[in-house]
């Protein structure tokens, strides 16, 4: 469990990005962070692993205060996916997802061993091991960072805007990549995004941040959907613009389901009964 | 440090600034070939450099040549070139050395400046209707001048350089205290010429350094700073 | 040609000399350039004060260094340790750029990465900041190597040997072929080292299969002065 208790972050230009902000993400779940450009989420993303070090307030992991523990170690514990893969350009694909088992001492071909696993966890294909990081596609560059981060077996996961860089269709690819991962590994993840529908479709608890990181609302998507806090969050999540505003029509003796402006949206099916 | 004090002296002393060989005449023939081997680079590298960066074509051409050039030790084809048009004509040859070594740093300057342009800010030129010359002369020149003038600069600062070694095929210019002083162990004489000549190249620097700084409020008037806003 | 039949010993031995008086000069720059550049580009207030100076050691022009270098030393003009000193400040001078340059152009989200996964400041300095600088720092060495084989040369007119002797003992002496000797002599030096380096970073910088575009814009602005 992940709780941030009061904390701010002010930056040199003197705006507050994140202002007194309570927060608890539990383990073994997804959080997803989601909100515009200016309301802070990646702030508070980095402060976890202290790549930003709050102005005020605690971020603790299982009770214990990051500030206490030295950051080099504890970034070693913790996954970090990021926009840009950020893969090292001059690293194997191997040597790259195996970075941080070497960095904690692990020993070559053991942590190749392991790597090559965590490759295959992922579903990258072993003949991509030898390439270097500009011989693959965005997508695979984007599963070689999620290798990366799994390879160590962190506890905590966390996703700066993952599946930002990449084209639509590999994005759906990748989230369903992330949830089927997630049934395995059952990982504390944070995931930070400004895409709502990738919010909804990832995320176990969905946080809505408004500007200077205060938190709109939050809880599972179907409650968002269900009773948006306020007209703030009932605009980010589409509700009031129609898109997720749907009603139900027959249509030649089957009920199907449209937005506000009559385009049909799906069928809708009786849920199994379990 | 008697030595430098000699050469201060020497400096100083009314016999160097009287008569034909005085410091004033040699530093305006130093200035004189400097300027000639300039302009000339200028005229044939600079025209060379646009056609290279506005049609994008001839650049690994022009990057191996002027490798090569660089390999070339100018005291050789200096004394190889004078040998070749006779010791009356050496200013020729002692053009040629400069002008073959200036035109890779103004060549680079004028190309790599189109180069640097943003694609998109061209495209639009074009787009808003501009003939090839005139995407030339009011958007690629102006905003590749500060690179250009990177470029003279340097050239600038070569040739300077490199006409100290005009005095050694009896051209004079600054290099003839040099010369003279290691010849007759006269060491005020030889470290006071080094001295100008150091002098003349930091000078000659600075002035095109602040020609730099015109040139980047040309191409970029009032820039603003750029606004960051962390997420 | 019978001048070069007649002194192919003579030239060989300039030539081997000649090689030998660029060595300590290429690989000096390298070794103080690293932490000089490595200081400009990591502390900031120092940044311009670091490349004002070393811009203004290489606007010196060569003969002036040779004749000012030994009364500020104490050593002899006729010494090898001028030119190899004079040429050891441009070869500093210029790869303090490179270095702070190469440092520069590593791209932000890499190094922001390599925070994220647990290198130490240290460790991240080794393994990516400074490999990832490699194709700037190699091409800045290479205009360093070739400039130095050609600039060598103007240490003939203090006296001390080099294949500049053939230039100065052509003029006089009126031989073309023998100035022409050193020139094909100092080029196939040059290209030599070049060579070398260029194999080098082969084996060290094996994720670069071509220099970037950056690295060989580089390459051909810096300046070498004679």
């Amino acid at each position: 469990m992940i709780e941030l208790r009061g904390v701010s972050k002010r930056f040199g230009g003197g705006t507050d990005a994140v202002l007194d902000l309570d927060l608890v993400i539990p383990a073994h779940q997804v959080t997803v962070l989601v909100g515009s450009s200016g309301s802070g989420k990646t702030t508070v993303l980095r402060m976890i692993n202290r790549m930003v070090e709050p102005t005020a307030g605690t971020v603790l992991i299982d009770g214990d205060d990051v500030a206490a523990l030295d950051p080099v170690r504890l970034r070693r514990r913790i996954g970090y996916v990021m926009q840009s893969s950020g893969l090292l350009p001059h690293r194997r694909v191997l040597d790259n997802v195996a970075t941080v088992l070497r960095l904690n001492g692990m020993g070559r071909r053991d942590a190749q061993a392991r790597a090559l696993e965590t490759m295959d966890t992922v579903g990258l294909d072993r003949a991509m091991a030898d390439r270097y990081p500009h011989q693959l596609s965005g997508g695979q560059q984007q599963r070689v960072g999620v290798a990366r981060a799994l390879a160590a077996d962190p506890n905590i996961l966390l996703m700066d805007e993952p599946f930002g860089a990449v084209d639509p269709i590999v994005r759906t690819d990748l989230q369903d990549e992330l949830l089927r991962i997630q049934n395995q590994l059952a990982k504390t993840i944070v995931l930070v995004t400004h895409d709502i529908d990738e919010a909804f479709r990832v995320g176990d608890r969905v946080v809505i941040l408004r500007e200077g990181g205060r938190i709109a609302q939050q809880g599972t998507p179907a409650q968002i959907m269900a009773a948006p806090a306020d007209q703030f969050v009932a605009d980010f999540v589409g509700v009031t613009r129609g898109r997720r505003s749907l009603q139900v029509r027959v249509q030649d003796g089957r009920r199907i389901v449209v937005d506000a402006e009559g385009r049909p949206a799906g069928v809708l099916e009786e849920e199994p009964t379990a | 440090m008697n030595l430098f004090r000699d050469a201060l002296a020497w400096l100083l002393d009314p016999a160097q600034h009287t008569g034909a060989g005085r410091i004033a005449a040699r530093v305006l023939e130093h200035l004189g070939y400097t300027l000639l081997a300039l302009a000339v680079a200028a005229l044939v590298a600079i025209p060379l450099g646009y056609l290279i960066g506005h049609t994008g074509r001839g650049r690994q051409l022009a990057v191996a040549l002027s490798g090569a050039a660089r390999a070339l030790p100018s005291l050789g084809l200096l004394t190889v070139l004078t040998l070749a048009v006779g010791i009356g004509d050496a200013w020729l040859a002692a053009t040629v050395v400069l002008v073959v070594l200036g035109i890779p740093s103004v060549l680079a300057g004028a190309y790599a400046g189109l180069e640097a342009i943003d694609r998109d800010v061209i495209d639009a030129a074009r787009a808003t209707g501009m003939t090839e010359w005139q995407v030339l002369a009011r958007v690629e020149a102006p905003l590749g001048l500060p690179l250009l003038v990177g470029g003279l600069r340097s050239a600038a600062l070569q040739i300077v350089a490199t006409a100290v070694l005009a005095s050694y095929v009896g051209l004079g210019g600054l290099g003839i205290y040099i010369q003279r002083g290691i010849a007759l162990r006269s060491y005020d004489e030889m470290l006071g010429g080094a001295l100008l000549i150091v002098a003349l190249a930091v000078v000659v620097d600075a002035v095109l350094a602040a020609a730099a700084r015109v040139a980047r409020t040309i191409a970029a008037p009032a820039r603003q700073p750029a606004v960051h806003t962390a997420d | 040609m019978s001048w070069i039949g007649a002194n192919l010993e003579l030239i060989a031995d300039l030539a081997v000399r000649h090689a030998l008086l660029c060595v300590v000069p290429i690989l000096a720059g390298l070794a103080l350039a690293l932490p000089l550049g490595t200081l400009a580009w990591r502390v900031r207030p120092l940044r311009a004060a670091i490349l004002t100076v070393v811009g203004l050691a290489y606007t010196i022009p060569s003969l002036a260094l040779f004749v000012l270098l030994p009364p500020l030393l104490g050593i002899s003009f006729l010494s090898e340790a001028n030119v190899v000193i004079a040429m050891s400040i441009y070869a500093v001078a210029l790869m303090t750029r490179s270095v702070t340059e190469g440092l520069a152009s590593v791209d932000p989200s890499v190094r922001q990465a390599a925070v994220a996964l647990g290198y130490s400041p240290w460790r991240r300095f080794w393994a990516v900041d400074l490999p990832l600088a490699g194709p700037v720092l190699l091409a800045g060495l290479r205009v360093v190597a070739v400039s130095t084989v050609s600039l060598v040369t103007v240490g003939v007119l203090v006296g001390i040997r080099s294949l500049g002797y053939l230039f100065m003992d052509g003029l006089q002496r009126g031989i073309p072929e023998e100035i022409v000797a050193g020139i094909a002599a100092t080029v196939l030096i040059a290209l030599l080292f070049d060579l070398a380096l260029v194999l080098v970073g082969r084996v060290l910088l094996p994720w670069t299969r071509r220099p970037s575009r950056r690295a060989a814009r580089l390459r051909l602005t810096a300046r070498g002065a004679a």
